[in-house]
């Protein structure tokens, strides 16, 4: 089997729409999660959310988000939000990796596959009104376009003239993570030589905060205070923040990045997969299926639980999620660990399908400058002998780093990564 | 109709196939000029439904395909 390494980042999320940034106040401990002012939110019961920062989004980042630098004004109605993103981290992450200068023959050897959990939630919304205001003949003719998940590795595709496999994820919130494990399969068995991968979304809207809030899953006891509102493993807890952005990687076979002298983040060494079979929306109690993930993942890897440096938790936020996981992870740990484990969804939100990608992104970012994120407003921890970064970034040693997501219907991912 | 309207119909063509306004002459073809798509052509036709409340048939909506044709399509219904 052929190896894998990452040799292009590009992020857009609410700290800001660059990967250096973003990882900037992340390590400064900087929260991206804002009371939403870009639409009525006063019958909403969460009214707080992780939004990219643009002329419409208060943010303090330096950088600000303008579909402009990604598509013409044209084709902005003929693509949701969730695909935009995709274009803008896509762009940042091939540029990042140098493949933008490939030969036509390198392209046909280059494919895409980027996930996403809900797809053009807005536009799906915006157009079941006009059809039911205005009739059939005023529905456009790109909403489903517009709206089909796998539209954004088709626009990747299109903009940078790959022409390799094209393929989409949904896994909910374990997208991104998946669409990580499956492009670093197609290149282990020789079918790529280069692959984009990620996830994105573009969900926070009206329809998509009144759903999650009637599954009881997000925060709404800080509304006044949202910066406080995602506070994974803290005992006071109430749900997680939505949030929107995306997470673009570029995976490279080894022999093929090193020809070209590409700057290398870190190797995927594995990547596990497990199903609950268990319920809806809710976790294994006991995090039977994240553990199974996890376990799956090291042995792919041949590496031992132990020599786990960091963990980006799938840590949500929510009371019997992040109960799962580090039980979950503490039964991997076999009791004992010099491993840390944090949740950067403390200070970005939930980005959902994008999550994953994201999160596999800061991974990557943790080997490359030895540091773990915080998980911010962890300030009456549940009992554990894992050390959850509280509220400060630490610096460490980290040659592996372990990534892990979790969706609804039961479907856990965890991609291993290690030091290069 | 005065040729006020010939210019709502450049400036909703202008708009909706990403043409600079001065670019949107009489005998430019949407397809063959413009790069246009099938599905440019439907958002067109539906904006221009739309600009001057008029109900243009799908086989109506076909022919037209030159800026000439929008023009004198709508002068004819309005």
């Amino acid at each position: 089997m052929k190896r894998v390494v990452v040799t292009g980042l590009g992020m857009v999320c609410p700290l800001a729409t660059n990967v250096e940034e973003s990882w900037r106040r992340l390590i400064n401990g900087e929260s991206g999660i804002k009371k939403v002012k870009s639409f009525d939110v006063s019958d909403l019961a969460c009214k707080i959310a992780g939004q990219v920062p643009s002329e419409n989004v208060e943010q303090k980042s330096d950088s600000l988000f303008n579909p402009l630098d990604y598509v013409s004004a044209k084709d902005l109605n003929r693509m949701d939000a969730f695909i935009i993103y995709a274009l803008a981290a896509a762009t940042e992450a091939i540029k990042d990796s140098g493949i933008d200068n490939a030969t036509d023959s390198e392209k046909e050897r280059t494919g895409v596959i980027v996930g996403s959990g809900i797809g053009g939630l807005s536009v799906i919304y915006d157009t079941a009104l006009t059809l039911k205001e205005n009739g059939a003949r005023r529905v456009s003719p790109f909403f489903i376009p517009s709206s089909l998940i796998n539209l954004a590795s088709g626009h990747i595709s299109m903009t940078f003239g790959l022409k390799g496999p094209n393929h989409a994820v949904v896994t909910a919130c374990a997208t991104g993570t998946h669409a990580i494990g499956d492009a670093a399969r197609i290149i282990q068995v020789g079918s790529a030589d280069v692959m984009v991968a990620g996830g994105t979304e573009g969900s926070v809207c009206r329809i998509g905060i009144a759903g999650f809030s009637a599954a009881r899953a997000l925060s709404t006891s800080k509304n006044d205070t949202p910066e406080e509102a995602s506070r994974p493993w803290d005992k006071s807890r109430d749900g997680f923040v939505m949030a929107e952005g995306s997470g673009i990687l570029v995976l490279e076979e080894l022999e093929h990045a090193k020809k070209r002298g590409a700057k290398i983040y870190g190797e995927v060494v594995g990547c596990g997969m497990s199903s609950d079979a268990y319920h809806i929306t809710s976790p294994l109690p006991n995090g039977d299926g994240a553990y199974r993930s996890m376990r799956e993942a090291l042995r792919f890897a041949e590496v031992s639980s132990d020599q786990i440096d960091y963990i980006n938790a799938h840590g949500t936020s929510t009371l019997p999620g992040d109960l799962g996981e580090l039980r979950a992870v503490e039964r991997i740990m076999d009791g004992k660990t010099t491993g840390s484990m944090s949740s950067t969804k403390s200070a970005i939100g939930h980005l959902l399908g994008a999550a994953g990608a994201v999160e596999a992104i800061f991974a990557l970012m943790s080997i490359r400058d030895q540091v773990v994120p915080p998980t911010l407003n962890l300030h009456d921890p549940e009992e554990t002998f894992i050390d959850l970064v509280p509220l400060k970034a630490k610096e460490r040693t980290v040659k592996y780093a372990l990534s892990n997501s979790f969706g609804f219907g039961g479907t856990n991912a965890s991609i291993l990564f290690k030091a290069f | 109709m005065s040729d006020n309207t010939a210019d709502k119909v450049k400036a909703i063509i202008s708009d909706k196939l990403g043409v600079d306004i001065e670019k949107v002459k009489d005998e430019a073809r949407f397809i063959d000029d413009f790069g246009a798509d099938s599905l440019d052509t439907v958002d067109l036709v539906m904006a221009l439904e739309e600009q001057f409340d008029i109900e243009i048939s799908d086989k109506e909506g076909q022919e037209i395909q030159s800026v000439k044709d929008a023009i004198a399509f709508i002068k004819s219904k309005c």
